[in-house]
């Protein structure tokens, strides 16, 4: 039989389900908020908040962390900024439709309730920033200013130069430290998560290395919050820092929280194109560039062939010569069309031979026409950083030639599946940020990860989280000698110990970046049914691979590096086979997942919203044993579903 | 041409904080000046597994400039010798051919080295949670729009927290002073009127953490400045020592 | 108070504040010995009024105070930084554009400056204020006995020697490094700084730095070229 899952949504019209849901809802008084404690794992824009917002609250929270500092989780390199409808500039927006370009930029696979409520404290999220000190850019008058980003014909996107994911976690970190000060948040750096405890079902503890002991340690909770972030890097090459991962979110799998939409992983369009083998990550352009930068290649194919070779700068193409295909293609949104329709149109465009650079895998972006307009002095006031990093980064002056730009991977809108509640399907564990699966459904929008991320971890979690705890004030402190500690722990020291014990001939890396390869050739921009059977299959062997040829040199009861990533890229295994699963399951194109066989005459994604208007969750069923296929049925009750249109 | 350059690394390696460290040597031949200073130590480390031996440790994470995670004192000077970035913005390019590079560790008593390359930089966490933060609660606050903020104060506090708290400024120092780190935040919440209220709490608290932890006393040679990868001005000194100072004179 | 003395940045208040003051001294100096170029009996005079009179004495114990207190505070400060570097030093060190060598060499240039000054203090202090303090109306000075407020007969005396003259424009050079990175240094200290005065304090800082070293250099190169005229040649 199978399962329907219920995601616990309120009753009532659509603008009122919060409200009723805070009305209703349980809560914990204060005297038995400090007896109870919450795990959160991750320091990021999810975490922070939430760990702050619960210590504010007077629980007693543990935090952790990967890195040396909770400052240094990787929302910090979210650059371009953070949507709220509050209408500012007095573009006719709202909460209305902020939840409408959400719903709609994610192709219609998200749930109408929580993308409602999402939009609904976005504003609150712009008062809670500026009311810690986030300086936020102003007018002269003295107000805040906005700019738009792509996917939205209104300017509600508030940013801080281009340092806006930076801000903002600074903000959220200064209240986490503010809590520390305090007493109520004990903080854990240099950690890593690497099992769930779960005690008569419900979530009670992690097992977590002490990065520079190498310790294996156990913590045990109440309740246990997971905001890791996404699994982008099982592409290896990635927009996403080196140690992000999806390990936590895979371990919680393991223990029977259901991953939902893998396969939906976003390419960026605006990233710096990849240069040789040895490249370790990819460099994110702000996708605000594409506010004044527009998008070009050469129209005629022995232009772009010249340009490859060397032969040909951008600049000597005439005008005339340029094919600015966004404009073309998409009248009405221009160069601000949403990710996946720009990253798809380069993607094309490079295809069928019109690609410059010298592996003919980037297209231009392109300035002179802004600056121009503007004048070089105002260009500079916008995109300076972005530029100056550009120019570090490629040895190239992008007030001269036009930059070059290539589709990269940036964001999994997948995740561990969660109900309204943001609880997954462990009770007492909870998801948040981008480590879940909700709300931007098969696409997000710019601007809108850093809104999702603080709205959980502020705004969300900290009320439905009480909800839960409130059946648990009579539950004493756990200890961790309990039987099921140990036994995780032990499972913990098992695997370690087998991976140490493999000693084989290639370093993590190697594999990791085989592996990345598969995800990319076959799971990437561009999927058919062919290619993920084919990267099943060769997942399969990567695997094996691992698991009888990885070489950790070192010592594993100490700091170890080579470890670390071997831990995490164990687990990237599992999470790309998974990706790769989905995307074969759900035979349509939506969003980042674009199956070939699934569009329309003009190359534009067709959905099937017969067949799949669902959620897909996987349960794990065992070690080498096929995961099943459970379904949230996504029902559209106040809108009506179109296909994306951003022509006209 | 593509630049393609052999390079001598002369690199620290300590086992742990009380281990003795000293220098090893290492040749790399045929790197490309595309690859970033980094990826050349992926290199390194991916050739010293493949000869079994233990890899580098070094700190770094997002690779773009602005976790402030890398670190590295590359001939001299905190994240190289390029300027206005990070170590892991630096690219190989700037280095010639048969170029000696010798790469150390902050040296810093805030910060113990952990192992190799890698420091415990846990001090900084420390000082802000004495002071760096405005003490308002989720929920319950006003408007954003409620205070207007003039642009150009707005812009300097933008300026000031742009900081990524590598450490490059105590590294830098001759004196391990953390100065410039410390006013970038006091500095920041004090140019706003969001932190204006308790910012002569702050600067005294976070002064004091900042003496307690056994940082230097800055003498100004502005060579924190100077290295900064985000170029954070000392006129954030100047304005941390003018409200520690008001502040003191008003108990 | 104490958080003058418990504070780092209080301790860098002492710093800057006496240093302020000995600046000031500084000037006053200068101006008095650039006097004596002109005329020696109002160098003279001056030389009378700061003899054994109380308020020159409380003032020279006041700044005798004020330059140990300087002084002390610099060796604390720099033994705590030197602590605050750790045990390991960087094998490679160089120093960044922009960053002055005086700014990184202050206390050796304040030795330096402590050392000349001991000199200056046997040589002229000690035959001039202390002599007439502790009763003496004459002093020896070479072959002669001369009043102790005789003061450009010092003047004439030392700068004719080519060792002291040499010793006297090292200390100089000395004492201006210390105070091209001093002066401004100062007002960054006490927070009377920001990025438009910052320029502005360097400047006037360098400005007075040269104008008190050129001062006492110009005196002192005076003196020693007059000695070979014998006040005969040069119309001087």
């Amino acid at each position: 039989m199978s399962t329907i899952l219920d995601a616990k949504i309120p009753q009532g019209p659509l603008a009122e389900k919060w409200t009723n849901y805070k009305n209703h809802q349980k809560l914990v008084n204060p005297a038995n908020k400090r007896r109870l404690d919450v795990i959160v794992v991750g320091t990021g824009l999810a975490g922070a908040s939430a760990a702050a917002s619960l210590g504010e609250m007077g629980f007693n929270v543990l935090n952790f962390c990967i890195q040396d500092s909770p400052r240094r989780a990787h929302s910090i390199a979210a650059q371009g900024g953070i949507n709220a409808a509050k209408n500012y500039q007095n573009d006719g927006d709202s909460v209305y439709r902020l939840f409408y370009d959400t719903i709609k930029g994610g192709d219609y696979r998200a749930r109408e309730g929580n993308v409602y409520r999402l939009a609904e404290v976005a504003n609150s999220i712009i008062d809670q920033c500026v009311a810690q000190g986030v300086p936020f850019a102003r007018e002269y008058g003295g107000l805040l200013d906005n700019r738009s980003f792509g996917g939205a014909q209104v300017s509600r996107t508030f940013y801080a130069k281009g340092q806006t994911g930076q801000q903002l976690l600074l903000g959220a970190y200064s209240a986490l430290s503010r809590q520390v000060n305090k007493g109520s948040v004990k903080l854990y750096t240099r950690y890593e998560m690497l099992d769930l405890v779960i005690i008569d079902g419900r979530a009670r503890g992690i097992i977590a290395r002490n990065l520079v002991t190498g310790k294996v340690e156990r913590f045990a909770a109440h309740a246990v919050v997971i905001g890791t972030g996404g699994y982008g890097n099982a592409f290896f090459l990635s927009t996403n820092a080196m140690a992000s991962n999806g390990s936590a979110a895979a371990q919680c799998y393991r223990r029977g929280a259901y991953f939902g939409n893998p396969c939906f992983a976003q390419i960026h369009p605006t990233c710096i194109p990849v240069h040789g083998e040895f490249q370790s990550k990819l460099t994110l352009m702000s996708e605000s560039l594409r506010n004044d930068g527009r998008i070009w290649v050469p129209k005629k194919k022995e232009d772009a062939e010249a340009i490859r070779a060397g032969k040909l700068k951008p600049t000597q193409i005439k005008e005339e010569d340029r094919d600015y295909y966004l404009e073309r293609r998409y009248p009405a949104f221009g160069n601000l069309v949403p990710r996946d329709v720009a990253s798809r149109a380069a993607k094309e465009r490079c295809d069928a031979g019109f690609g410059v650079g010298s592996t003919g895998l980037a297209v231009y972006l392109d300035f002179s026409e802004a600056i121009n307009r503007l004048g070089l002095k105002a260009v500079e006031a916008r995109y300076g950083n972005l530029f100056q990093m550009y120019e570090k980064i490629v040895d190239d002056n992008p007030y001269k030639t036009p930059m070059m730009i290539y589709p990269a991977i940036h964001y999994t809108m997948g995740g561990i599946w969660v109900d309204y509640e943001l609880m997954t399907t462990i009770s007492g564990l909870f998801a948040i940020g981008e480590a879940n699966f909700s709300d931007h459904g098969a696409n997000r929008l710019g601007a809108s990860a850093l809104m999702q991320g603080l709205a959980d971890g502020y705004f969300v979690l900290p009320y439905t989280i009480q909800n839960y705890l409130a059946d648990q004030i009579r539950v004493p402190r756990f200890s961790v000698d309990l039987p099921e500690f140990e036994a995780a722990e032990k499972e913990v020291n098992d695997k370690i110990a087998r991976l140490m014990s493999i000693k084989g001939k290639r370093s993590v890396d190697s594999i990791h970046k085989e592996l990345g390869l598969i995800m990319w050739d076959y799971v990437g921009m561009g999927r058919t049914k062919e290619s993920l059977e084919t990267a099943l299959e060769k997942l399969k062997e990567v695997k094996k691979e691992f698991w009888t040829n990885v070489r950790i040199p070192g010592e594993a009861n100490t700091l170890n590096v080579e470890l670390e990533k071997a831990l995490r890229v164990a687990d990237f295994l599992e999470i790309g086979y998974l990706m790769a699963l989905d995307g074969l399951n759900r035979n349509e194109s939506c969003g980042g997942h674009f199956r070939e066989e699934y569009q329309t005459p003009e190359g534009e994604a067709m959905r099937d919203d017969e067949n799949y208007s669902y959620a897909a969750c996987w349960k794990y069923t065992g070690e080498d044993k096929e995961p099943e296929l459970v379904k949230e049925p996504l029902e559209y009750e106040f809108i009506v579903r179109q296909q994306r249109n951003y022509k006209a | 041409m593509e630049k393609v350059i052999n390079i001598n690394l002369k690199i620290w390696r300590q086992k742990g904080p009380k281990a003795k460290g000293n220098f090893e040597t290492y040749k790399l031949n045929g790197i490309s000046g595309d690859t970033s200073f980094l990826e050349m130590l992926d290199i390194l480390n991916e050739k010293l597994i493949n000869e079994g031996q233990e890899p580098i440790v070094f700190d770094h994470d997002c690779r773009e400039g602005i976790c402030g995670m890398c670190s590295l004192y590359i001939n001299g000077h905190p994240h190289g010798p390029d300027e206005d970035i990070t170590t892991c913005q630096l690219h190989m390019r700037k280095f010639k051919d048969g170029e000696t590079i010798t790469i150390e560790p902050w040296r810093s008593a805030g910060f113990p080295v952990i192992r190799d390359l890698m420091v415990d930089r846990q001090a900084f966490d420390k000082i802000i949670q004495a002071g760096g933060y405005v003490s308002v609660n989720t929920g319950g606050v006003p408007d954003a729009n409620a205070i207007p903020i003039p642009k150009a104060k707005a812009d300097e506090a933008m300026d000031a927290a742009s900081c990524i708290g590598c450490g490059a400024c105590v590294a830098a120092c001759k004196n391990g002073s953390a100065m410039l780190f410390v006013s970038a935040k006091v500095s920041q919440l004090a140019l706003l009127p969001q932190g204006r209220i308790e910012a002569a709490r702050r600067a005294k608290a976070m002064v004091a953490k900042m003496d307690e932890l056994g940082f230097g006393n800055c003498t100004n040679t502005m060579a924190c400045e100077q290295e900064c990868p985000k170029n954070i001005s000392i006129s954030n000194i100047a304005r941390m020592n003018r409200e520690f100072i008001s502040a003191k004179m008003n108990d | 108070m104490c958080w003058l003395f418990n504070s780092s940045i209080g301790k860098k208040v002492i710093m800057s504040v006496s240093g302020i003051v000995l600046v000031l001294f500084l000037l006053f100096h200068v101006s008095m010995n650039v006097t004596a170029v002109f005329s020696e009996d109002a160098y003279n005079a001056i030389c009378a009024l700061l003899g054994a009179n109380w308020y020159a004495v409380v003032a020279t114990i006041g700044l005798g105070a004020i330059i140990a207190v300087h002084f002390i505070y610099a060796s604390m400060l720099t033994l705590q930084n030197r602590k605050a570097r750790g045990n390991d030093r960087y094998a490679v060190s160089s120093r960044p554009k922009h960053v002055t060598w005086a700014s990184q060499n202050m206390f050796v240039l304040g030795i330096l400056v402590i050392g000349f000054l001991l000199l200056h203090f046997a040589q002229f202090w000690y035959k001039m204020m202390f002599s007439e303090i502790i009763g003496h109306h004459e002093v020896q000075l070479g072959g002669s006995m001369v009043s102790p407020q005789a003061g450009a007969e010092f003047i004439k005396y030392y700068f004719s020697q080519t060792w002291i003259v040499i010793a006297y424009l090292i200390w100089y050079v000395a004492l201006w490094f210390h105070l091209s990175h001093g002066f401004w240094s100062a007002f960054q200290t006490i927070g009377w700084n920001n990025t438009i005065w910052f320029n502005r304090w360097k400047a006037v800082g360098q400005i007075m730095a040269t104008a008190i070293c050129l001062g006492f250099a110009f005196v002192t190169i005076y003196f020693y070229v007059k000695s070979f005229c014998n006040g005969s040649c040069c119309g001087i």
